[in-house]
């Protein structure tokens, strides 16, 4: 385990790429479910005062 | 009837798409996950370390994908942006704005997983090299779509500037793909190819293809997640986001009793 972590010394490089691209992917998931939350609330009570 | 085609293409596309990429998603997420976790695991565990690089390599696994994804979207949207110009499909306008903040995001990440696999390499984080400076241009157009579209009040006016400029920008795609052939580049030649046999082990190439195509579906899935939202959030007064609403209210109604 230690020496799949190592990667041969390159450890910080390899780790480093691959925690970058999860973090803006998962930026990239969460935000529109957040934005897309946000949007139908306020249709939501748009139109719940309107009626 | 002109009148009419226009209200659909206006109005009328969202009330299907909505619903249908609703029910897309989750399959979508799916074909994503069965391609990441093999991708993966024979990414980082099965393939054999580079003769030359190390483990170093490893890094080629998020950095090739997202740097191909970093132009596939791109291209997509150009398409995108000749279809919303010519026949003025609003949805293909969608398309772009939700596609552009994904580009960008796939850009940055080859830009930074190339940075830090060139440390180890080359001996530096960045060099003024033809590809990594087309990448960064391309970046930059990424930024320069979305802060026009955000400038422009008026959606319909910022849609059509926004595909303009998105045309405007292909031109920087054949410069990064051909950057390593045009100049003398710190950069290697492409590993992959379409028309030649790649020159790399199969056993290194499987997990590469299996993220490639991860990305895809990943792409695929935050597409239409944005799509969904910024259709809901620009239609907010229109009538299909209203009878969404209403089905909506008129279900909650129903639990309660």
């Amino acid at each position: 385990m230690t020496e799949f972590l190592h990667m041969g010394g390159y450890g910080f490089y390899v780790w480093s790429s691959f925690g970058l691209t999860t973090v803006i992917l998962l930026a990239n998931i969460i935000e529109p479910i957040l934005h897309h939350k946000n949007a139908l609330k306020e249709a939501d009570d748009f139109y719940s005062e309107e009626n | 009837m002109n009148i009419l085609i226009k209200w659909y293409y206006r109005l009328g596309a969202p009330l299907w798409f909505y619903p249908l990429a609703g029910k897309l998603i989750p399959w979508v997420a799916a074909l994503f996950l069965l391609f990441l976790i093999p991708g993966l695991y024979m990414g980082l565990v099965t393939a054999p370390a580079d003769y030359q690089q190390g483990e170093s390599f490893r890094i080629m696994y998020v950095h090739v994908p997202a740097a191909w994804m970093s132009m596939f979207v791109y291209l997509a949207m150009a398409i995108a942006a000749v279809v919303a110009l010519v026949w003025r499909v609003r949805m293909a306008e969608i398309m772009i704005i939700s596609a552009v903040p994904i580009g960008a995001s796939f850009a940055l990440i080859a830009l930074l997983t190339g940075a830090f696999w060139g440390k180890p390499m080359w001996g530096a984080w960045w060099v003024w090299d033809a590809r990594l400076t087309s990448e960064l241009i391309l970046l930059f157009i990424y930024l320069g779509i979305l802060a026009l579209y955000n400038a422009i009040e008026d959606k319909t006016t910022a849609g059509k500037a926004m595909s303009i400029l998105t045309l405007v920008g292909v031109v920087n795609l054949p410069i990064i793909h051909y950057s390593v052939v045009w100049w003398n580049t710190l950069h290697q030649a492409a590993t992959v190819s379409v028309f030649d046999k790649p020159s790399i082990h199969i056993d290194m190439l499987i997990p590469l293809l299996l993220m490639a195509t991860a990305f895809k579906f990943l792409f695929l899935l935050i597409l239409l997640l944005k799509m969904r939202a910024n259709l809901i959030e620009q239609d907010v007064h229109s009538g299909w986001v209203k009878k969404i609403i209403l089905d909506k209210q008129a279900e909650m109604e129903k639990e309660h009793d």
